[in-house]
């Protein structure tokens, strides 16, 4: 009896997380009709194998064919290989940091043996942003700008859904403002913020305002629009529970506005996220911020015969990088759905 | 104030806006019900039964006339007439026990300490033998058991008035039946005054100690009131051999088949008998 109550969470503890691959796992591992579940097993790990398998083929086939002026377009197997030359770099680039420090501090420690007055100076390490370096700064800006995007777009939903006349009057608003480029943003963003971010000690490069604050521009909207239609579609009944409580404002919004609405309020920030993902290695490319926007622009402008091979890997990142946000942002949104049963994909 | 102005509604008559003028529901609607008294309010879909009960818990306002509970006007919703609405309206985020104790922390606040509270909330969940399954999910639960902690949820709001719109309306006949049972049980011991809403003639002959029968609409009011005086507790095996039981079921029948046919026969011609849109009242939570 214990057992099966560790199964059935163990399932969806894995289907929470998307993987449901791993239901017949657990259920072979288990003793389960054996037969069935490595039919199911081939079915949801093999097809998409399968798949796989063929657009690596396919890929390898057609780029044997096409030459550009940085040679032949990379298969699978120069792909890989760059992509172990890209952790390479990152790992020698470490090392070198990890010696740059080592040697500063035998200095200083020289110095202090020396004379134990001196002033010693610790300089930062200013070596080349490798790739691995790039992902990194690219998944920080994204969440910065989806962070601030978020602390706008659920108040501001939250407000449009309660009341219908706020609505009415943002819509046009709202509705004018999603679909524009971050592209188009861009150079206004730069420009409004190296007026308005004036110091003479910044906490914050300016570029990376720049990339954060066009992922929040772009990204904003459909949390807003999502938010304010999951406010808006409160049961009738449960409202009016409220008004037999005698509920006020407060505890309306906080009881029952925003943890009905709050499925609804995920939905929209999945795919803000995705949005924000998608804009910000645009605009570290045309702003030449630092991320993988930046990586990829720079080795386009390099042009050396391994560049259109470094391309393709972080082409691949950014597709695997999103879509794990995408699974993240999934798993979220079934966390707190109240109806467990709802498909969601 | 004599014992049978408890609840008074007095000249109660509601008009909707529609695109073709006011839509008058309701019109001059009286009845006083005494304290402890189990009333039921009976018709045909679309004669504004629910719009009485809707005005009895002030989430409509009669456009004229009122409503009087124990000496006071009644003007907003409030929880000393709680509802029991036809679909339980659960949170369904919150477990059992949480929602009875979002209605009880607000009724009680400041009156009760933490212990007297989570005592009072066991009570109200035994009262409708949902003491089983604290923790659960309005959606682990079935529909009857949700009706139940729906129950459950009004009546620890300690009202002056219960009122119940169409409460088993969305149930299968078995579970319909053990909640009667359960809501006879809880009004023998509570002596609460109730007013239910059904469409259901043994329903109604069963749990109440008067009928009320409603005209159709549109402007639809007390047709006629019809006195249950049967024995409680009551067993409605036995009393389906009962001939003052039968009488009094017949007389509804009579009343809704004979004196008023059913809306779609009887309209007017040119005259929509249900109001198709609800009143102005704001939907919205703020």
């Amino acid at each position: 009896m214990k057992a099966v109550i560790m199964k059935d969470k163990l399932i969806n503890f894995f289907e929470m997380l998307g993987l449901t691959w791993a239901t017949p796992v657990v259920k072979i591992s288990t003793g389960e009709d054996p037969r069935e579940q490595l039919f199911e097993l081939g079915r949801l790990i093999g097809l998409p194998l399968l798949a796989i398998m063929f657009f690596l083929f396919a890929w390898a086939g057609i780029a044997k064919q096409i030459d550009t002026s940085l040679g032949q377009l990379p298969g699978p197997a120069q792909v890989w290989e760059q992509t172990i030359n890209l952790i390479d770099e990152h790992k020698q680039e470490r090392a070198k940091e990890a010696a740059f420090y080592q040697r500063q501090e035998a200095r200083n420690q020289k110095k202090l043996e020396e004379n134990p007055d001196a002033e010693v100076k610790i300089r930062p390490y200013t070596g080349k942003a490798t790739f691995i370096d790039q992902i990194w700064t690219s998944l920080i800006t994204v969440f910065t700008g989806f962070l601030i995007g978020t602390f706008i777009a659920i108040p501001l939903g939250i407000a449009c859904g309660l009341s219908d006349k706020l609505y009415t009057a943002l819509s046009p608003l709202i509705q004018i403002f999603k679909p524009v480029s971050p592209l188009a943003w861009l150079p206004l963003v730069t420009m409004v913020v190296s007026a308005v971010y004036v110091t003479s000690d910044p906490m914050f490069d300016k570029s990376f305002l720049n990339s954060a604050i066009t992922v929040t521009l772009c990204s904003l909207w459909p949390t807003v629009i999502n938010t304010a239609v999951g406010v808006s579609s409160i049961d009738k009944d449960l409202i009016n529970v409220g008004r037999v409580l005698r509920l006020n404002w407060y505890t309306k919004v906080i009881k029952i506005a925003i943890p009905s609405a709050l499925p609804m309020i995920f939905t929209g920030l999945r795919i803000s996220l995705g949005i924000g993902w998608m804009v910000l290695i645009a605009a570290e490319m045309l702003a030449q911020n630092p991320g993988l926007g930046k990586f990829v622009w720079d080795e386009f402008q390099n042009g050396s015969s391994n560049s259109l091979g470094r391309i393709m890997v972080a082409v691949l990142v950014i597709g695997i990088i999103g879509f794990i946000l995408d699974r993240l942002m999934l798993t979220l949104q079934k966390f707190f759905s109240h109806d467990k049963n709802a498909v969601l994909r | 104030m004599s014992m049978n102005d408890y609840l008074q509604l007095s000249k109660v008559t509601i008009d909707f806006p529609t695109k073709n003028g006011p839509f008058r529901a309701l019109n001059q609607v009286d009845l006083k019900i005494t304290e402890g008294e189990f009333i039921s309010i009976i018709g045909h879909s679309g004669c504004g039964k629910s719009t009485v009960l809707n005005i009895v818990a002030g989430l409509h306002q009669a456009t004229e006339g009122g409503v009087i509970l124990d000496g006071k006007e009644v003007n907003e919703p409030g929880p000393d007439r709680a509802v029991v609405f036809q679909h339980h309206s659960l949170f369904p985020w919150l477990s059992v026990y949480e929602n009875v104790e979002l209605a009880v922390k607000q009724v009680f606040k400041g009156q009760k300490s933490k212990q007297q509270i989570r005592d009072w909330i066991l009570h109200n969940l035994e009262l409708v033998h949902m003491d089983h399954a604290l923790e659960k999910k309005p959606s682990e639960i079935s529909g009857g058991m949700k009706q139940r902690v729906g129950i459950a949820r009004a009546l620890a709001m300690q009202p002056k008035v219960l009122l119940m719109d169409e409460p088993f309306g969305a149930l299968d006949a078995l579970t319909r039946a053990h909640l009667q049972d359960s809501v006879m049980e809880i009004h023998a011991t509570l002596k609460n005054t109730v007013i239910m809403i059904t469409h259901d003639v043994d329903e109604a002959v069963l749990l109440s100690d008067r009928i009320v029968m409603m005209s159709n609409g549109p402007s639809a009011t007390v047709g006629d009131i019809l006195d249950v005086n049967l024995q409680r507790p009551r067993d409605r095996v036995v009393l389906a051999d009962n001939a003052d039981y039968n009488h009094c079921r017949a007389s509804v029948l009579k009343f809704l088949y004979e004196r008023q046919k059913s809306p779609q026969t009887s309209s007017v011609s040119g005259v929509d008998s249900t109001p198709t849109t609800k009143p102005v009242k704001s939907k919205k939570v703020a």
